[in-house]
């Protein structure tokens, strides 16, 4: 057939590099999903054999008290009772957000209404630096400022949940902040006029139209907060006393899930029960994180909606 | 009332007072159908009104007087500072950082451009509607409300009283009252300005400003808001920058030409659209450039 130049098609140079940048770009897409179906399914796998393979009652671990792995047949053992680390995960996720989400919605009402410039200016490297930190240096941090504090001031070791709860709550601090700033900037400025032109103060528009316009992106900003204090595992860690038992207060040494995974694993043999179990406990985190993320977009859907 | 701006008593009892004063004023109104203002009576004024951003000089020197219950368009082409200079009137300038003002604003009698001026107080009393309707995202009711809740009225009777009276203000009610408390984001465009005009007009403003209120409107609610306009006089002074000739020509008293921040010519619209005494103007209503 006669080739007409305008029917080269596919032949040429140009439609090489098309189909090249279309194979570069699906490829990438093709690892993310690998990675992720590789991660959900071996997590799935070997934290359920806990309960298939090894026969680990279902409720015994999930409501269970006691933590003793190593406790011998005879003596009644071993028990797999992780509750207090789910409630400990709680605890600390929970007073950490109390804490950081209204420090963190403070902040960025600062940053983007009272002091645009320069407030903008001074805290917006600041948080930067505040996401960048290595959470062994919070860690250390607080193992060397708050936990003595404690123990000087409110009693016990120091080592606790409170001590978890606030080193958690100045690290999720800047994600709380830098997601606010964005949900009050996406306010668009003929909302903020129209107030203004109506004779109403800063303080009145701020209270009145931006919070309302923002209180989704507010939720958005604490979720994914909570999602980063539920999964932090190494600060918590050197911080909160690492006890089994059942916290009774604040100030009691305690576990969460991620401690307990990172206290352990070095401990276990991998295809015991004990190992099958720390990936039960990361299937709990994974499937608590999935329910992070969902709600996050169930919120986005929301407020676009409301917004509409 | 000339002090109340400079020196104004704790703002509820204030408002509470313009309130019953507003509703005194409506009854006395309506027994005396409306009589229009004494010809001459100047709502505002500036005198030598000069707007900055940064280094651009926006505004040079304007002086203008606006007369009670009359509608005065600002026409010019874009960027001659026609909007800027309505922004001005009620310190809505203030809101942008690099923006700087000079001259006087006389509203009263007092200038409203000095610095101890309670700018809420005069936004109150000079109210404004933009190109693109605003509304905010909160039910009609709750649109209309917002400032005189704010301004300190309570009552949930007065509320109602205040939304009804507004919304048949801006000619909405018989289209809304059915679904006050639905989202003021499901009415359509020209529906949505009518509400911004009816949220300014709940708080008895005396002065109204619009910036292109019709321009993102389609003709039949176009022709709505100029409906609007004239019936909104009797009791309002309107001031309206239009890009729109025929609409200048159609709804205004007396028009103002601006050209690059300057105020070229001002008179009576039937002047400025048939012998304009410059020939800028000339070539700008006659569709030469602009």
């Amino acid at each position: 057939m006669e080739a007409h130049p305008l029917i080269a098609g596919r032949r040429t140079r140009e439609g090489f590099r098309d189909r090249l940048g279309y194979a570069a770009t699906l490829l990438s897409v093709a690892v993310i999903l690998v990675a992720v179906a590789a991660i959900y399914l071996f997590v799935f796998s070997r934290g359920l054999a806990t309960f298939f393979v090894n026969h680990v009652n279902v409720l015994d671990f999930l409501f269970g008290t006691e933590w003793r792995p190593t406790l011998t047949e005879s003596e009644g053992g071993p028990k797999f009772g992780v509750l207090p680390f789910i409630v400990g995960s709680f605890i600390v996720t929970f007073f950490s957000a109390l804490i950081a989400g209204p420090i963190g919605i403070g902040a960025a009402i600062f940053m983007t209404e009272i002091a645009p410039s320069w407030g903008r200016k001074l805290m917006q490297p600041v948080i930067e630096i505040l996401v960048g930190i290595p959470s062994v240096v919070y860690g250390f941090t607080g193992l060397t400022l708050i936990v003595p504090f404690l123990r000087e001031h409110a009693g016990g070791l120091g080592f606790g949940l409170l001590a978890g709860i606030l080193v958690l709550a100045v690290m999720i601090l800047p994600t709380v902040t830098s997601i606010s700033v964005d949900a009050l900037s996406a306010v668009p400025p003929e909302i903020k006029a129209g107030s203004y032109a109506l004779g109403a103060t800063r303080w009145q528009t701020i209270w009145r139209i931006l919070m309302r316009a923002s209180a989704p992106g507010f939720v958005t900003a604490v979720i994914f907060g909570m999602a980063r204090a539920f999964g932090e595992a190494l600060a918590v860690q050197m911080v909160i006393g690492n006890g089994k038992n059942m916290p009774t207060s604040l100030l009691e040494p305690a576990s969460t899930i991620t401690t307990v995974i990172t206290m352990n694993m070095g401990n276990t043999v991998a295809g015991s029960v004990e190992n099958n179990v720390l990936w039960s406990l990361a299937l709990l985190l994974l499937l608590m994180s999935t329910v992070f993320i969902f709600a996050v977009r169930w919120v986005g859907r929301r407020g676009r909606l409301m917004s509409r | 009332m000339t002090d109340s701006l400079t020196s104004a008593p704790p703002r509820p009892v204030w408002v509470v007072d313009r309130w019953s004063e507003t509703r005194a004023l409506e009854e006395a109104e309506d027994r005396a159908v409306s009589q229009p203002a004494a010809e001459g009576a100047v709502a505002i004024e500036t005198r030598s009104l000069n707007v900055y951003y940064g280094d651009v000089h926006a505004i040079k020197d304007v002086s203008l007087k606006f007369y009670r219950h009359e509608i005065t368009a600002l026409i010019g082409p874009s960027g001659c500072g026609k909007s800027t200079y309505l922004r001005s009137l009620n310190r809505m300038n203030d809101t942008i950082p690099t923006a700087r003002t000079t001259g006087q604003i006389l509203l009263d009698g007092v200038d409203v451009g000095r610095p101890d001026v309670d700018v809420w107080a005069l936004r109150k009393r000079v109210g404004m509607v933009w190109q693109r309707p605003n509304p905010f995202n909160k039910s009609i009711y709750e649109n209309v409300a917002f400032a005189p809740r704010f301004h300190g009225v309570r009552k949930k009777k007065d509320l109602d009283e205040i939304v009804e009276r507004s919304l048949r203000a801006a000619a909405l009610w018989d289209e809304v009252k059915d679904r006050l408390h639905e989202s003021a984001l499901g009415l359509s465009g020209g529906q949505q300005q009518r509400l911004v005009i009816a949220r300014a007009l709940a708080v008895e403003p005396e002065i109204l400003l619009l910036d292109e209120p019709a321009s993102s409107l389609d003709p039949v609610s176009t022709a709505k808001i100029e409906e609007l306009l004239f019936e909104l006089k009797k009791r309002y002074t309107i001031i309206i920058v239009t890009h729109n000739m025929q609409q200048a020509a159609r709804i205004s008293d007396r028009t103002a030409f601006f050209l690059n921040g300057e105020l070229i010519e001002y008179a009576d619209t039937k002047t400025i659209f048939t012998r304009p005494s410059r020939k800028e103007t000339e070539d700008y209503v006659s569709g030469r450039f602009g």
